[in-house]
């Protein structure tokens, strides 16, 4: 693979302490880096921090925010909870799969979206909603995805 | 100190900021400045003001106008009629359900019946303001309990006051306290538990947003009475607004001498670190967090030992939710007594609630214990959309269970709840109008719980999938009676068997329904048909 560069990934794991509790602060700001976490990455942190390099990836694939191969651009994550099915939340996913032409899980092939389901956002008072990396959209509509998709993609070709 | 003669709140919550809040705000102040009043008019960002589905909210000081669903747009109109000319803009004032219009925030159906004593600074500060906190009394009750009480003292005052914990299992704060306040070791913990993931609550989210001095304040005071020196905040990693408000408050409460070394010139000192969730609902169960916090998968541990003696790195430590910490400085400041005014006999106080699904004022409320489910549902939350039926509500989340129409008027606390099959919980009220299917809401809290599920334990790692297959049949028109007799025997199962909360709550909703909604269930199964016509089942539903 080569993209990971051992100085960094010793810069990052300095900056936090080399503590076998400071795995998961480790492994978050590795990902922030990278966009996900890369196997080498994780052998780097597990020679680091002293600890089996399944142990790291024990870890690094129990938690929904951690990712151990590289995904879409963008990370769209739709909450299906009761609060959102409730107002509808099966319809945005439903205009969300169309619109992308991908299942949950898959990325799509101009790379630009991954899209996944998630458990609750915590802000079910605007429910359905959905997070696009690190920004929430809520009451949303089959019309208001497309709206914000196709928003998404005029960015990333005026880049 | 500068003197205005109006403040304008502009409220800074997550559900708002979706509603572009900040862009309002950004231009009410260059408005303002361009009327030049800038000298007369102050704007605010605060935390919740509670009616998130009508956002962004703002509120107009001295008058206690309440603006709501405000766009760019209407800032000129705001600045250049109310706040120039003193006439209201009427089209976008707040209405209550009959209409009309709210004359002051505080008059209002929806304030009217609540009692804000967790929820005292939000949407009345800005939250990045440790200023403004100590203004409204905060930090009071830790200087009074550093220099006042015993750490023994400030135990009893919170045992006495009867506060249970908030985020779910209600166990009493200050017999928690005493444990670990008698355990014997090199180093105590404090860890404050803000891995909010049941769903249809988010109240911690906003209380940490709007009020984080309040929650740090309730942290180093736990630490005190139980002689703990460090403390954890677990934040979800979803909660990027909670996060930040909280680094920003626990920076100036060192810089001011509250958080750190020798806080306030005692001697004590208490240090507070945040650590990140990364995505696990099973986080929340408090022996799993701590797994988290060590750096290891979450998954939860086997209890006893119970945390309060062998907790974090095996050393005793208090675990508690962000609504519990929050109460503490109120009633260290105003006593046991004053707390014991409000609520019920065993579940003194009040309860903060999120109001979601079927409901015409989605949001946050705080209301004392003991409060009739109808007047939250019809009063305060404004009734069912469209006066459409009520079918049920759920309280306490997905984990908790389903009433039907006979339980509206049971009081709102931990005990008569329980008593009923139900849990009052987190605080999450979900309502569901009649035009939704009890299978197919089954179903979802099914699938929810087959998700989440971390796998260590078999009865719950099993139990979920098959509790979700098997409903999953009956929506499609594939069950039978022997569906019907596995689900109940498993969900019972599943009450006792599981290591964790988590397993032990999975089949609550599905047996609360089996109960309540069994005909329904069972049309299902024995016509082939779902009454309300949201199962696709093959056969036309009939039409009532």
């Amino acid at each position: 693979m080569g993209v990971v560069e051992a100085k960094e990934i010793a810069a990052i794991v300095d900056r936090h302490g080399r503590e076998a509790s400071k795995l998961l602060p480790i492994l978050q700001e590795t990902q922030r880096r990278y966009g996900y976490l890369p196997e080498e990455a994780m052998q780097q942190i597990a020679d680091a921090l002293s600890l089996p390099v399944a142990k790291v990836f024990g870890v690094a694939t129990f938690y929904s925010l951690f990712a151990v191969a590289p995904k879409g651009q963008h990370i769209i994550r739709v909450c299906e909870n009761a609060p959102c099915h409730l107002r509808g939340a099966e319809e945005v996913f439903a205009a969300l799969r169309e619109e992308l032409g991908i299942q949950p899980g898959e990325t799509t092939a101009d790379g630009l979206f991954t899209l996944e389901q998630t458990s609750c956002l915590g802000v079910c008072g605007v429910a359905p909603v959905m997070m696009v990396d690190e920004v929430v959209y809520g009451n949303l509509t089959p019309t208001r995805v497309r709206e914000i998709i196709a928003n998404y993609r005029r960015a990333a070709v005026g880049e | 100190m500068a003197f205005y003669r109006s403040h304008v709140l502009v409220c800074g919550g997550t559900p708002c900021l979706l509603g572009g809040c900040r862009g309002v705000k950004d231009a009410l102040v260059a408005e303002i400045e361009r009327q030049g009043l800038t000298d007369e008019i102050k704007v605010v960002e605060t935390g919740c003001l509670g009616p998130c589905d009508r956002g962004p909210v703002l509120v107009v000081y001295p008058e206690g106008i309440t603006y709501v669903r405000v766009k760019v747009e209407d800032v000129p109109a705001i600045v250049a009629e109310h706040l120039l000319k003193g006439r209201v803009v009427e089209r976008l004032v707040y209405r209550d359900e009959a209409g009309e219009r709210l004359v002051s925030y505080a008059q209002s159906t929806y304030y009217g019946p609540q009692k804000r004593v967790v929820l005292r600074n939000c949407g009345v500060i800005d939250p990045e303001s440790i200023e403004e906190y100590i203004a409204r009394d905060g930090y009071a009750a830790l200087a009074k309990a550093l220099t006042a009480m015993t750490p023994a003292a400030v135990v009893e005052e919170i045992k006495a006051s009867g506060l249970r914990g908030r985020g779910g299992a209600a166990f009493p704060t200050g017999l928690k306290w005493s444990f670990t306040a008698k355990a014997q070791a090199d180093q105590k913990y404090i860890v404050c538990n803000a891995d909010e993931g049941e769903p249809g609550t988010f109240k911690d989210r906003l209380i940490l947003e709007g009020d984080p001095h309040s929650v740090l304040e309730g942290m180093i005071i736990a630490g005190y009475a139980v002689g703990a020196t460090r403390g954890f905040i677990y934040i979800r990693g979803e909660y990027r607004q909670s996060i930040a408000r909280m680094a920003k408050a626990i920076a100036r409460a060192r810089e001011m001498g509250l958080l750190g070394r020798n806080i306030l010139g005692t001697g004590f000192s208490f240090e507070v670190e945040i650590r990140e969730g990364a995505g696990a609902y099973i986080c929340g169960d408090e022996t799993a967090l701590i797994e988290s916090i060590e750096g290891n998968r979450g998954e939860p541990r086997v209890k006893p030992p119970f945390p309060g003696v062998h907790g974090l790195w095996g050393r005793p430590t208090v675990v508690n939710n962000v609504e519990t910490l929050a109460n503490v400085a109120p009633i260290i400041d105003h006593g046991a007594a004053w707390f014991r005014s409000m609520g019920t006999e065993n579940s003194p106080g009040t309860k903060v609630f999120t109001m979601t699904g079927d409901i015409n004022n989605e949001g946050l409320i705080e209301v004392e214990m003991g409060i009739p489910l109808r007047q939250i549902i019809y009063e305060i939350g404004g009734g069912i959309p469209g006066g459409r039926g009520f079918k049920m509500a759920q309280t306490g989340g997905t984990s908790g269970g389903c009433l039907p129409t006979s339980f509206l008027d049971l009081p709102m606390d931990y005990d008569t709840l329980a008593q009923h099959g139900a849990a009052l919980g987190s605080g999450a009220l979900l309502v569901m109008d009649d035009t939704h299917c009890i299978v197919d809401i089954i179903k979802c809290f099914q699938k929810f719980f087959a998700h989440e599920s971390c796998g260590r334990c078999t009865p719950c790692r099993e139990g979920t999938v098959r509790l979700y297959e098997m409903i999953g049949e009956i929506s499609e028109g594939r069950g039978t009676r022997e569906h019907l007799r596995v689900l109940e025997e498993l969900g019972r199962v599943m009450t006792v068997a599981p290591l964790c909360g988590l397993g032990q709550t999975a089949a609550v909703p599905l047996l609360s329904c089996l109960k309540h909604f069994r005909e329904e269930i069972e049309t299902h199964v024995l016509e082939g048909r779902c009454p309300t016509g949201v199962c696709k089942m093959g056969k036309a539903p009939v039409v009532a």
